[in-house]
Parts: C-alpha cells; sequence; structure tokens
C-alpha cells in the first residue's frame, strides 16, 4: 500500500526527516508515535503532498505509484486521506458542500456517478449519528468556530464519507473527550478491512487501547528510532523516550 | 512542485472568454463632440425640440465642468475628442419585428455569450430589450407587458410614444449636472431602456436587458429610467459584455429609479466588461451614476450588483430615501483581477423619518488589483428614527493586491442608528491545501471559498442570475490563488 525507502525532506530550509523508511501493507494499522517536534506530521505532510514540505531525498509509493508524480487532490483521488492535526478553518463554505464536493471527486476518480442529494445526507446523517455528531454540523462552516474536539469529529466523519484506503490520522485522539475518543475509535474500527490501512499518529496509549495497532513505530530526530508491536507502546507509556535515543545514538 | 505564487499566476492568467468582435457594419459619427454632434444624434432620433434643447444645456454645463480625479484610480488623460459618440447597427430603418429578422450575426453574439436570446427568454419568461452598441435591436414579450400596462421599451421609442412621462421624470432624480460624467451622458446618450409600472402593478416578469459594447472607440452613453408608480412592483435586470479591443473604450451610462408610495424596485446587474490583458491593456472605462430616489411613503429600491469587468470602475449606486418609512438596500460583489481598478460602493441618503438602509458590499481582489469601498450614510436633520447597518467584507487572492475601505457617515439627527462592520481575510495557502487533500482541486477550491463569501449577495439575486453570476465569478478567478 504504502513503501517509504530513506526519505529525506526539508521545510524552511532546515532538514526534518533524516532517512526514514516505512512499509505499509493494507490490512494493517501502525501506530507512529516519538516526541514533539520529532518529524511527524512533517512526514504525514510530505506524504499528502504540502507544498511547504521539500522532498530532498528517497521515494515514496502508493499502492504501487510513485507518490510524488501525482498532485495532492489526484493522491487524495487515489484514496489517501490525512486527518489534520490542525484542521483549518473555511468561513462561509458549507461543511456539507465541501464533503458532498470532495466525494464527488473520488467518484468521478472512480468512474461513478455523482451521488445522489437525497442518499449523500443520508449517509452523512448516520455516520454523524455513530460520530455523536449533531446534524446541525452539516450546515455550519467548514470547521468555522468548531471546538478543538469538534474538528476531529470531523475529519473523522469526513474520512467514514470517503473510505480512503489509506488513512493518516495525525493526533487526531489528542483534545478528545473520553466519549468522543470511543466515537472516533469506532470510526477507525469500521474502516478498518483487509484492503486498507490506518496510520495513527498519537501520543497517547489510550487510543490503542481501543484501536489495537500492528505495529508501533517511535519516530525520533527524523528517523523510526524502534519499531515493535503494541506491547511497544506500553513500554513507552512507563519509560519515556530517552532510552530509545540513547539506544539509537548508542 | 510549482511554487505558490507560480501557481497564482497560472490560475489569474485566465482569458477572458467573451473577447471577439462582431462584424456588423456600423453606422457612426465621426469623432470628436460639439453643438452639433449633439444636434446630429438627436435628430437621427427625430427628437421632439424640449429635449434637443435639455441635451443642449447639459452640453454647455458639461463643458463647464472639470473631470473629478479619484485617489484610487490612475488612467491615461480621456480625449474626448477622439470618441465617436453614435453608432448604430445599419438595419436602423427597418427595425426587425422578431428574432426571425434580427441580423443572424447579433444572435450569434449572444450565442457565443452564452445568452442563447429567444430560448432564455421563452424558458425563463423575461422580457429582454437587448441593447447592441447604441439602439436597441430587439423586444420581446411587449405583448404580455402592455396587457398588464406595463411599458418597457427602448429609451428613443419611450421618448416617441410616451414623451409627457420621460419629460416628468427624465433627470428628476440625477441631474444634467450632478457630475462631469453624468452631464457628458445627457449631452449625448444615444439609447438605454424605459420601464413604467402602473399604479398597483405587479409587474407580470423579470425584466431584462443585455448591454454589450461593439464598435471600436465609440463610448457607450446608456440612459435607463424605471418609474414604479404608487403600490406597483418591478425586478430589473442589467448584464453586459464587452469584446476584446485593445483601445480603451469609455462607458458613462445614467440609470435613474424612481419609487413612489408602496413601490419597490429591485435591480440587479451582472456586469462583465472586458478588463483588459495581464498588461492592463485594452478593457472599458466604467464610470456609471446609477441613483434610485424612494421618493414615496414605504418605498423600496434594493440595488444587487455582481461586477467582475471593466478596466476602471467608478460607480456608486445611490439611494435617496425621501419617503417615511422607505427602505434602501444595496449589495454588491466586486472582483477585481490582474491590474482592474474599482472604486465603488454607495450611498444611502437618508431624508425622510423612520428610513432604513442596508449595505452589504463583498469585495474580492487578485493579481495586482486595487480596489476601493467608499461608503456614503448621511442622516439629514429631519430624518428621525434612521437606521442604517453596513457590512463590507474584503477577501484578498495573492499578495499583490490590495482592498481600500473609505466608510463615512454624517449624522445629523440624534436618533440615528448607524452600524459599520469591516472584515479583511486572506484565501490561505492551507485553507487550499486542506481542500486539495480532500481531492477537490484548487480551481475549485477557490471557487468554493469565493461563493461562500458571497453567498449573502448571491441569494438576493433571481435565480437564473445568480447561477449565471456564480459562473461568471469562477471564470473571472479562474487561476487566482494565493
Ligand atoms: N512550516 C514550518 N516552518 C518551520 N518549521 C517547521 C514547519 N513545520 C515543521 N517545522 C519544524 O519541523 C520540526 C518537526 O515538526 P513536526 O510538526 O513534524 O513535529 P511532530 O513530530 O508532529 O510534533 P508534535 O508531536 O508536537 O506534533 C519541528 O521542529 C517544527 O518546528
Ligand atoms: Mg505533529
Amino acid at each position: 500500500m504504502l513503501e517509504i525507502k530513506n526519505l529525506k525532506a526539508r521545510v524552511a530550509g532546515n532538514d526534518i526527516l533524516h532517512g526514514l523508511s516505512l512499509a505499509v501493507n493494507a490490512g494493517e494499522v501502525h501506530a507512529i508515535m516519538g516526541p514533539n517536534g520529532s518529524g511527524k506530521s512533517t512526514l504525514a505532510q510530505v506524504i499528502a503532498g504540502h507544498e511547504d514540505y521539500e522532498v530532498t531525498h528517497g521515494s515514496v509509493t502508493f499502492k504501487g505509484q510513485n507518490l510524488f508524480d501525482l498532485e495532492p487532490e489526484e493522491r487524495a483521488r487515489e484514496g489517501l486521506f490525512l486527518g489534520f492535526q490542525y484542521p483549518v478553518e473555511i468561513p462561509g463554505v458549507n461543511n456539507a458542500y465541501l464533503l458532498k464536493t470532495a466525494l464527488n471527486a473520488r467518484r468521478a476518480h472512480q468512474g461513478l456517478d455523482e451521488i445522489d442529494a437525497f442518499e449523500f445526507l443520508k449517509t452523512a446523517r448516520e455516520k454523524m449519528a455513530a460520530l455523536g455528531m449533531d446534524p446541525k454540523f452539516l450546515n455550519r462552516g467548514v470547521n468555522e468556530g468548531f471546538s478543538g474536539g469538534e474538528k476531529k469529529r470531523n475529519e473523522i466523519l469526513q474520512m467514514a464519507m470517503l473510505e480512503p484506503e489509506l488513512a493518516i490520522l495525525d493526533e487526531t485522539d489528542s483534545g478528545l473527550d473520553i466519549d468522543a475518543l470511543k466515537a472516533v475509535a469506532q470510526g477507525v474500527n469500521a474502516l478498518r478491512s483487509p484492503d486498507r490501512a490506518i496510520v495513527l499518529v498519537t501520543h497517547y496509549q489510550r487510543l490503542l487501547d481501543y484501536i489495537e495497532p500492528d505495529f508501533v513505530h517511535v519516530l525520533s530526530e527524523g528517523r523510526i528510532a524502534r519499531s515493535g508491536d503494541k506491547t511497544l507502546a506500553h513500554e513507552l507509556e512507563e519509560k519515556g523516550y530517552d532510552w530509545i535515543r540513547e539506544a539509537a545514538n548508542a | 512542485m510549482a511554487t505558490e505564487s507560480e501557481q497564482l499566476e497560472s490560475l489569474v492568467n485566465r482569458r477572458y472568454e467573451h473577447g471577439f468582435v462582431t462584424d456588423i457594419a456600423t453606422d457612426s459619427l465621426p469623432p470628436g463632440l460639439d453643438e452639433n454632434v449633439v444636434r446630429a444624434i438627436s435628430a437621427r432620433k427625430n427628437e421632439p425640440e424640449w429635449l434637443l434643447e435639455w441635451r443642449l444645456q447639459a452640453y454647455r454645463q458639461w463643458l463647464e465642468m472639470d473631470e473629478p480625479e479619484w485617489a484610487h484610480v490612475h488612467y491615461p488623460k480621456i480625449d474626448y475628442d477622439a470618441i465617436s459618440y453614435y453608432s448604430a447597427p445599419k438595419s436602423d430603418e427597418d427595425r426587425p419585428k422578431s428574432l426571425d429578422e434580427v441580423d443572424p450575426k447579433l444572435l450569434e453574439t449572444y450565442d457565443k455569450l452564452g445568452i442563447p436570446l429567444h430560448e432564455r427568454a421563452r424558458l425563463a419568461g423575461v422580457a429582454v430589450d437587448a441593447v447592441f452598441d447604441s439602439v436597441s435591436v430587439t423586444t420581446t414579450f411587449k405583448e404580455k407587458l402592455s396587457e398588464a400596462g406595463v411599458i418597457f421599451c427602448s429609451f428613443s421609442e419611450a421618448v416617441q410614444d410616451h414623451p409627457d412621462l420621460v419629460r416628468k421624470y427624465l433627470g428628476s432624480v440625477v441631474p444634467r449636472r450632478d457630475n462631469f460624467f453624468a452631464a457628458l451622458n445627457s449631452a449625448v446618450f444615444s439609447d438605454g431602456s424605459f420601464v413604467y409600472i402602473p399604479k398597483g402593478v405587479r409587474c407580470p416578469m423579470e425584466l431584462s436587458t443585455y448591454f454589450r459594447i461593439n464598435a471600436a472607440n465609440t463610448g457607450q452613453f446608456e440612459r435607463t429610467l424605471v418609474v414604479a408608480d404608487e403600490g406597483s412592483y418591478v425586478s430589473y435586470l442589467e448584464g453586459c459584455t464587452a469584446p476584446m479591443r485593445d483601445e480603451n473604450q469609455l462607458h458613462a451610462a445614467v440609470v435613474e429609479l424612481v419609487a413612489l408610495d408602496d413601490a419597490e424596485i429591485k435591480y440587479s446587474t451582472v456586469q462583465n466588461w472586458y478588463p483588459g490583458d495581464e498588461q492592463g491593456r485594452g478593457g472599458i472605462y466604467n464610470f456609471v451614476t446609477k441613483r434610485g430616489d424612494c421618493r414615496g411613503a414605504n418605498s423600496k429600491i434594493s440595488w444587487t450588483q455582481v461586477e467582475t469587468g471593466s478596466a476602471i470602475t467608478w460607480k456608486y449606486p445611490s439611494c435617496l430615501l425621501r419617503g417615511e418609512n422607505s427602505v434602501g438596500e444595496f449589495y454588491s460583489v466586486a472582483v477585481t483581477n490582474n491590474l482592474q481598478q474599482a472604486d465603488t460602493g454607495t450611498k444611502m441618503i437618508h431624508i425622510g423619518r423612520n428610513t432604513r438602509s442596508t449595505i452589504v458590499s463583498k469585495g474580492i481582489s487578485a493579481g495586482r488589483a486595487q480596489q476601493s469601498y467608499r461608503g456614503l450614510v448621511r442622516v439629514m436633520p429631519q430624518a428621525a428614527g434612521a437606521r442604517n447597518h453596513t457590512q463590507c467584507d474584503s477577501l484578498l487572492i495573492g499578495k499583490d493586491c490590495g482592498a481600500h475601505t473609505f466608510p463615512y457617515m454624517e449624522i445629523k439627527h440624534p436618533s440615528a442608528k448607524v452600524e459599520h462592520e469591516a472584515t479583511t481575510s486572506k484565501i490561505s495557502a492551507n485553507q487550499l491545501f486542506y481542500c486539495r487533500q480532500r481531492g477537490i482541486s484548487e480551481e475549485d477550491a477557490v471557487n468554493m471559498i469565493v461563493n461562500g463569501f458571497c453567498k449573502e449577495v448571491f441569494k438576493e439575486l433571481p435565480m437564473e442570475f445568480a447561477v449565471e453570476a456564480q459562473a461568471l465569478l469562477n471564470v473571472s478567478l479562474e487561476g487566482a490563488v494565493g
């Protein structure tokens, strides 16, 4: 699904990723943890194609294609979804309208007809109910005046509607209350299937109690410093990151 | 990967789709302006003596006036002697009686503009008084309107058929010497539209006029007069585009609206004149005087406009709120791109008691365009209980454009309630990236954000016009990102 080889990237003149390699196969759930500033969001933004992030070395393939040959919107239509750490507000643009436009862009790419307006609303309402979102959020501006947790739920709603093949969720669990965390976890678990993959960027073991990862990676100083199974997350919770840094620099 | 500014530019550099010239033989006066030209125009139109006299006085007043200078628009000095003041399609004498008789080239022109005239008119039930250059070529739905007693015809026809009405109201809202361009228009206006809605009549359909500038180097001096008698209602639509030309073209129209007791006029404009190329060459100079007079008690006048064209726009649709409880509204979207300059806004003059006005102005600037909003709210000493709400929002696309807001308030009655809100926002790279990450192209994302920004104004437009306006905006901004 996703194959990252020796990736180096910089932003604003600073080298952030220093040769990162990672392979994510269909059906898998990966968790990426790591200290603040270690480059987790940078990795996510590079994969999504943000123009501020410059790739200086390495390769990334997505479903066998060179990811860097695709514009950000093409990546999205191919089934790549990024749940943003800081979802942006777009005042005046109706939330439902953005959602429908996004969905239809993906459907057009798949050779499908535009979704029927009635069908769209019905599906959106169902998914919102599952996420504990009031349907009136459909008629608000995109993330306009949403609380931190509401923004994160809105990201999950978009993911649930778009049914991506690869979802990267950048700290979608941060700022969520316990109920929201469960709802978000449920949304992610509902997406789990043998032909999809999920990458969770998180700081907390808590999320992984609800979404059981197949692999846990620690990103430190722009590299994957350690990989393991879910027990690694527990170990990190106990010991912090220092021992990994020491081991990596030893 | 292309940089943001490169992408911005490619978005901005969208060609003007409606730039073409229709080849129709025109019967024009040679360039230049003196009393003989004024007499010649009047004679060609077979006008009564009083109107010739009215024009001549306007001409003499114009001679004594100076062209205004404004801080925020710049253009080379206009040579008024290089302009031809009259141009009409050759077929003037035997005017077409129906669309079948209309020059097919002209119909083709409308087609290119996406305005299949007969289709549109029939489907939408819209009566169209199409002004091509200076003379009305075709008018539809006249019969249905005349059943209701509505007069909707070209200005020249009105002068012949309804001279008393024209004489009573012409210049009663915009006096001849109101300003430099109004005086010029009064002297040399060639044609335009005339509307009269009798007492108690609700006009059975939207009245629509498509304006178009065609003959090279011909100034356009349209004159529009809309009179809504007591208790009547009319919705009037004005739209225009122009072909691509390399010289600047002057347009100085005058629009006068009169609403008597309990009458309502809704005047909507979608304006798409050639704005000039990326270097700012060509394009229309649009200096227009538009004013509505709420003369009667409980009358209402609304201006709604979507402007995307012109090299230079100078335009302040205004309302004189004279009748007690009268209402003035101004809803505007103005888009400026590349080197376009726009200095627009409105004036709400509260004269009667308990008069109310609403101003919603949405300005969008892209490229290197400069846009100024100038709004005047004046509450006269006798206007007890006057209220105004002004909202003025600017959206910037890219970093080389500018938006300026100049709200003026002159409040001479202590009971007046006047509110002003202003915002400036930018389409940010992160907003666009967010949309793109959801599979939406950059262009669609810009359109989505711009349309969201303009929603409040679009909802004031008649349905089919709103769709057109939205499409027009998308065309004007294709490529403009930042
Ligand atoms: N646009 C930018 N301009 C300048 N520096 C940036 C930019 N984006 C990221 N950086 C820097 O790159 C480094 C890595 O940031 P990144 O956001 O990837 O960290 P992170 O691992 O996601 O951290 P956190 O856990 O706090 O979210 C940081 O030092 C950050 O300051
Ligand atoms: Mg981060």
